[in-house]
């Protein structure tokens, strides 16, 4: 093991600031100008002249709060109750690819590469003619659905490579004891998987939470419209107003969430996406 | 990287060791089913049913503006489109900017792949933490971040960079096809790097650490190793991640969408797919895009694991 010398301590430190400016700077380039008063909008620096909150006003208790907290509300409920079934259907199918042998484990697996590849575009036209027929456009359901195409052939994939690596040798000692296979799955292996399940849950609600080709495309109102969706459709507070103070602060609103997942769970979602990736 | 060679599930050991082989053999088969099978035919009827029902919408002359009017006209959607210059400048335009993105993005993300392998303990999480922040940021939230920069009234980029030659304070990002796509693309390269970085750090972690320090031993300088050591241990790794943002990137809607529209001859192929199905109502023609950017990515594929030996079914059902 070598020593770390000041020198490397420099260079690291000077590393980390490069990168740290690289991922952050946008972020903070929108934070900054979420707060810029609309007069200060053109100021051409990237500080505000006053911090000012104005913007989040507007749109957490001033005219444009219809808007955003009902598009915050559908984000929020369908994000979540899509993330919810991909997970659960996901651990089923990885517990069996990990640990059962039944013919078709590659025709699954194969399956959730091809989705996970498909041009979501190409699903968008015949989902928009159909859920017009039969009702579901612009509705909760209408995009519950198909998010499943995101979420689930990703979580099939990282639950697989977590299970493969669970000490299956509990649920062997479990089904010895006489549990059955589902016995043994349930209480041998469902604690052991918990945070494999758990970080599979974090990366699809990142997905989930991104889309934005199905929220544009399968909403037409309030009733449904997801807030990327939504920000598109922004407008100032009048007509001679650009929306640009708004959408900023909207868009800090709909990142606190994505910034405190990553702050909480760094380990497990940077071991999850490159467990998956690779191996899955 | 995981061996592509498939170790034989345990499952099977299991079952040959008891008596009554076959019994339980069915019994693994039939739970095996039952667990996978709901994921399975979720999976089929959010693709597989819509992408046929393009197929068929396809054939169509089908307008919803117009829903009697509804008549076959077999492959007639497609000559259309190929003959159509819009789509061809639109699928150059998405080629390009799939090229650039995974290029640009396979260096940047290989150097902050290294970064986050060899990083000191003591920064490690925080660099692991910052990397994952514009994986995790919404596309759209970072589209408009890229582009209220550089946006003639909101933007700061004119008046830091008015140095440099051809920026000044009037300089219209976004009333140009080259500059826009240079906007378009530094927010896909922003956003999507840690994607790949990640990928590639998982490829890194998989290098041998006895072999790089065999060749430090043997005098190898730092290059020779990345050359003949730890490039080619992960050329797998690579191959994958190049693939996967490569279909990614060829998919490319939303910065597009928020920036410029498509306008000033920046619209790319899903774009189009959206504004004739979506926009102008003609399911037909839509459809018709739709299938053909389909059969754009099914190539796409077909050439990286024929040409390039890009095995995911290997690194699938791999271990």
């Amino acid at each position: 093991m070598k020593k770390t010398t000041t020198k490397t301590r420099l260079i690291w430190a000077g590393i980390t600031v490069v990168v740290a400016v690289y991922a952050l700077f946008p972020v903070f380039s929108i934070l900054a100008t979420s707060f810029k008063e609309p007069s200060d909008l053109s100021n051409g620096k990237l500080l505000p002249t006053n911090w000012s909150g104005v913007n989040y006003e507007q749109i957490l208790v001033g005219d444009a709060q219809g808007l955003f907290l009902t598009s915050l509300r559908n984000s929020i409920g369908i994000t979540l109750i899509s993330t919810a079934i991909a997970v659960v259907l996901a651990t089923l199918c990885a517990y069996a690819i990990a640990r059962l042998d039944f013919p078709g484990k590659k025709l699954v697996l194969t399956t959730a590469l091809a989705v996970s590849i498909f041009p979501v575009i190409s699903i968008v036209t015949p989902l928009f003619n159909v859920w017009r027929t039969i009702g579901l456009y612009d509705t909760w359901l209408g995009l519950i659905i198909p998010y499943l195409s995101l979420t689930l052939p990703i979580s099939i994939w990282t639950l697989a490579a977590f299970f493969r690596q669970i000490p299956w040798e509990l649920e062997q000692a479990a089904q010895v004891d006489g549990a059955t296979a589902w016995q043994a799955f349930r209480k041998a292996i469902v604690p052991l998987a918990a945070p494999g399940v758990f970080t599979t849950a974090i990366i699809a609600f990142f997905i989930a939470w991104n889309d934005f080709v199905y929220g544009i495309s399968l909403t037409s109102t309030e009733a449904a419209r997801p807030v990327p969706a939504a920000l598109a459709f922004f407008t100032g507070a009048s007509q001679f107003e650009s929306p640009t103070g708004a959408i900023s602060a909207a868009a800090i609103i709909v990142t606190i969430p994505v910034v405190l997942l990553v702050l909480g769970f760094q380990r497990q979602i940077v071991s999850g996406l490159t467990q998956g990736a690779v191996k899955g | 990287m995981s061996t592509p060679v498939d170790t034989k599930p345990s499952g099977r050991r299991r079952a040959d060791a008891g008596v009554g082989l076959s019994e339980r053999r069915k019994a693994e088969r039939r739970l095996g089913w039952m667990l996978a099978g709901p994921a399975f035919v979720v999976m089929l009827m959010v693709t597989l049913y819509p992408i046929l029902q393009a197929v068929w919408d396809s054939l169509f002359n089908f307008r919803l503006t117009a829903p009697g009017d509804k008549s076959f006209i077999g492959l007639q959607n497609y000559g259309v489109i190929l003959t159509d210059p819009v789509f061809l400048r639109d699928l150059g335009v998405t080629s390009l900017i799939t090229v650039i993105t995974v290029v640009v993005e396979l260096i940047l993300g290989f150097a902050l792949a290294l970064v986050m392998h060899k990083a000191l303990k003591s920064v490690r999480g925080f660099v692991r933490t910052a990397i994952l922040v514009p994986y995790g940021i919404i596309t759209v939230v970072s589209a408009f971040a890229w582009f209220y920069a550089f946006d003639i009234n909101s933007g700061f980029i004119n008046h830091w960079f008015d140095w440099l030659p051809g920026i000044s304070e009037d300089t219209n990002w976004f009333a140009g096809t080259w500059t826009s796509l240079f906007v378009i693309m530094a927010s896909e390269i922003w956003k999507t790097t840690p994607f790949i970085s990640l990928l590639l750090l998982a490829g890194l972690a998989q290098v041998p650490d006895e072999l790089t320090e065999a060749a430090e031993v043997d005098g190898a300088t730092w290059w020779q190793r990345m050359q003949r050591v730890i490039l080619p241990n992960m050329k797998a790794a690579i191959m994958v991640a190049v693939l996967f943002r490569a279909l990614d990137a060829f998919r490319i809607f939303d910065n597009v969408y928020i920036m410029t529209n498509g306008a000033y001859g920046t619209e790319v192929l899903s774009l189009l797919a959206y504004r004739t199905s979506i926009g102008r109502l003609e399911i037909g023609l839509g459809s018709a895009i739709s299938v053909l950017l389909f059969l754009c990515v099914l190539i796409i594929c077909f050439v990286a694991i024929k040409l390039f030996k890009v095995d995911l079914a290997g690194n699938q059902g791999g271990k």
